[in-house]
């Protein structure tokens, strides 16, 4: 992953070539798997197909935000005898955030189609879907202090202890909504209950989260190597505007 | 570290006292805004009685933040926080010392913002030891969330919009649970409140710690 | 080893630019040093480097002994920063500003009170809010802050500035005291007189590096 490819082939290398095939032959047999092999539901009819996509994306929302505060743990206590001083971490972390908020994105307007074509509404207040929307701009809060000015080392420190107060309290959100949710609805029948999933849906369910991983693994991959060659970019940059200043230095002198 | 915090609560305190922000701008605005709520609502009694205990937070999260942004604004004049950075006084002691002052000056909003509710949307207060001690695990949380994003904003020129959207997410589930334990102290609804007001005092528990930990990484410069 | 800053090229990045492009220097404790050059010249990045306020990215620095690469914060509670800023609590009086920066370095309030004497702000004044004070009145303040410390290093931009002649006066009498006593003073200023007066030793900086040094006297 860290290996720098050559400018021609932009940010591929052989691994992510095949990364990359694998990536879209499975995505193409999903759609194939999640569209027309499997079943209807018997109660939700087609609607049903969209959980193909909303699960998995769920999944990787949340996966990638275990993987940034991992990543930014990692990056705050474990940099000092690293020899890039723990860059690595901070990179991965930025990644898996941009892949982990778009994600999280889809899950919530599949959410809602879904809902509308199962309840009726586009929204309903149940753990989940409003967890995720706090998730999402979560992840908006920390690729924003991904984004100020500074030196990188200080601005990943910065989004790390974010990441890691975002880590504690996005359980903390999720226990407390959930809870809220089953208070409140303790009187009434349970809306959108999820659809029993079994045999052949399930199988494709499964294959489904693992096809949408390859696909989610990929991006990160790509997005990682972006940000290393803009890192790059930015230090070949500042080299050059030490040795112009130690020119001029020498010129004038 | 405690003599250092209170110092610095102090000093905060005194600078609320000579510019008389909190009283003078704040607490009127946090009560238009629970008058504007009857607007939105068309003054409807029914609504805003069952409402009260969300529209108290709501009014509370738009003023504290407020706040927030004026405790690190005293530091700086122009976004410049060599001063406090050079700080003799540790950053732990400027964590504590600066929620502490956040928090007093959120209390006296609170103080305006309560009898406010009752008056305005006719609430009775049935649990009045559910109240206070909810109102406090919130303030609390409010407090040191609020300081430790207050930081990560502090002197930038977007600081202004950025704390919102770092701070909400992280107050979520405290103006959820002071919703929720409020409501149960009007009577207005009989659940669990005291449950919610222990999830708050935990949630401040939590960030006290993570903010005595982080507050020196967080003041570094970019 | 009495250096009290001890830097070989030193390199430091702030929004992207070297405002530190491999600067040398050697200052020893006690001496008095003014720091020449262009706007641009990294004088003002080289105060807030010695404060450890902008981050190393190559070279070796050591100021008042610690390693500017391990840890840039202990050094700053022995060190005192005056920028172009003065760093006032301007809703405060004067007397509460400068007894909240007595007690924030272990000093007395009393301390607080001559500090404020020996830099000519008269009692008439300590209860004026600072909002109301000249600038020239401001600045006084604040260097009364900075000597109620009682710092090792004294870092100072542009001290001068803001001053009249008798607040410059008052303010070389405190900084030849505050060297004769111990601490190391370092100045930058574009005045050419007053090097004449105080200082034992003059920098030039070019482009991020040294150009000239008068060496000690």
């Amino acid at each position: 992953m860290t290996q720098v490819p050559d400018s021609r082939h932009m940010t591929a290398t052989t691994a992510t070539r095949v990364l990359g095939t694998v990536a879209l032959v499975a995505v193409v047999l999903m759609g194939l798997l999640g569209l027309v092999v499997s079943p209807a539901d018997v109660v939700q009819g087609q609607a049903v197909r969209m959980l193909y996509l909303h699960v998995p994306s769920i999944w990787i929302a949340y996966g990638a935000f275990v993987l940034t505060s991992f990543s930014s743990a990692l990056f705050l206590f474990r940099s000092r005898h690293r020899h890039d001083g723990g860059r690595h971490h901070d990179r991965l972390a930025g990644s898996a955030a941009e892949v982990g908020v778009v994600f999280a994105g889809v899950t919530l307007v599949t959410g809602m189609l879904w809902g509308r074509v199962t309840w009726g509404t586009y929204w309903q207040w149940d753990a989940r879907l409003t967890t995720t929307v706090l998730l999402f701009v979560t992840y908006l809060g920390y690729l924003a202090l991904r984004r100020l000015p500074a030196d990188p080392v200080i601005r990943g420190r910065r989004a790390a202890v974010m990441a890691l107060i975002s880590f504690v309290n996005v359980p903390i959100v999720h226990f407390s909504v959930d809870w809220w949710r089953t208070l409140h609805q303790k009187a009434s029948l349970s809306v959108g209950r999820r659809p029993e999933i079994t045999g052949e849906m399930y199988w494709t369910l499964l294959y489904s989260t693992l096809a949408v991983t390859i696909v989610a693994s990929w991006l990160i991959v790509h997005r990682y190597r972006v940000i290393r060659l803009e890192e790059l970019r930015d230090e070949e940059a500042l080299e050059a505007l030490i040795a112009s200043r130690l020119r001029e230095d020498d010129v004038q002198a | 570290m405690l003599r250092e915090a209170l110092l610095v609560a102090r000093k905060d305190l005194r600078v609320e006292w000579r510019s008389k922000v909190t009283i003078g701008h704040v607490a009127p605005l946090a009560l238009l805004v629970l008058v504007v709520f009857a607007f939105a609502f068309d003054a409807n009694a029914g609504l805003l009685e069952f409402g009260a205990g969300g529209l108290y937070w709501v009014a509370v999260l738009f003023g504290g933040t407020l706040l927030i942004q004026r405790a690190f604004d005293v530091e700086t004049e122009d976004g410049n926080f060599d001063a406090f950075r050079m700080s003799a006084i540790g950053a732990p002691s400027l964590f504590l010392g600066k929620s502490l002052g956040v928090f007093i000056q959120v209390v006296f909003l609170e103080l305006i913002l309560g009898p406010g509710v009752v008056l305005l949307y006719n609430v009775r207060i049935d649990d009045w030891i559910l109240l206070l001690a909810s109102a406090l695990g919130g303030t609390l949380a409010f407090s040191v969330c609020g300081v430790l994003c207050g930081v990560m904003a502090a002197g930038l020129r977007v600081r202004a919009t950025l704390l919102p959207l770092l701070l909400v997410p992280v107050l979520a589930p405290v103006l959820l649970a002071g919703s929720r334990a409020f409501e149960t102290a009007f009577g207005v609804r009989a659940e669990a409140g005291w449950t919610w007001a222990s999830l708050m005092f935990v949630i401040a528990a939590v960030h006290t710690a993570v903010g005595v930990r982080a507050f020196g990484f967080l003041l570094e410069e970019g | 080893m009495s250096s009290v800053v001890d830097f070989h090229n030193v390199v430091a990045v702030a929004g992207g630019f070297p405002v530190l492009a491999g600067l040398d220097i050697e200052i020893a404790k006690g001496e008095i040093v003014q720091l020449r050059g262009s706007n641009g010249a990294g004088k003002t990045s080289f105060l807030r480097v010695c404060a450890g306020l902008i981050p190393i990215s190559d070279g070796d620095a050591n100021v008042l002994g610690f390693d500017l690469r391990d840890d840039r914060r202990s050094p700053r509670r022995y060190i005192g920063l005056l920028g172009h800023d003065n760093h006032l609590y301007t809703d405060l009086w004067v007397r509460e500003h400068m007894e909240f920066r007595a007690a924030a370095t272990g000093a007395e309030a009393g301390d607080a009170d001559a500090a404020l004497r020996r830099l000519g702000v008269t009692d008439r004044l300590w209860s004026v809010p600072i909002e109301r004070l000249s600038a020239g009145q401001r600045r006084r303040v604040a260097i009364a802050s900075m000597l109620v410390g009682r710092p090792q290093l004294w870092l100072l931009d542009e001290p001068h500035a803001a001053l009249d002649h008798e607040g410059r006066e008052l303010l070389d009498e405190i900084l030849l005291d505050a060297a004769s006593s111990g601490a190391t003073v370092v100045f930058a200023s574009h005045e050419r007189d007053l090097s004449k007066s105080i200082a034992s030793r003059v920098v030039t900086l070019r482009g991020g590096r040294l150009s000239e040094d008068s060496g000690v006297a």
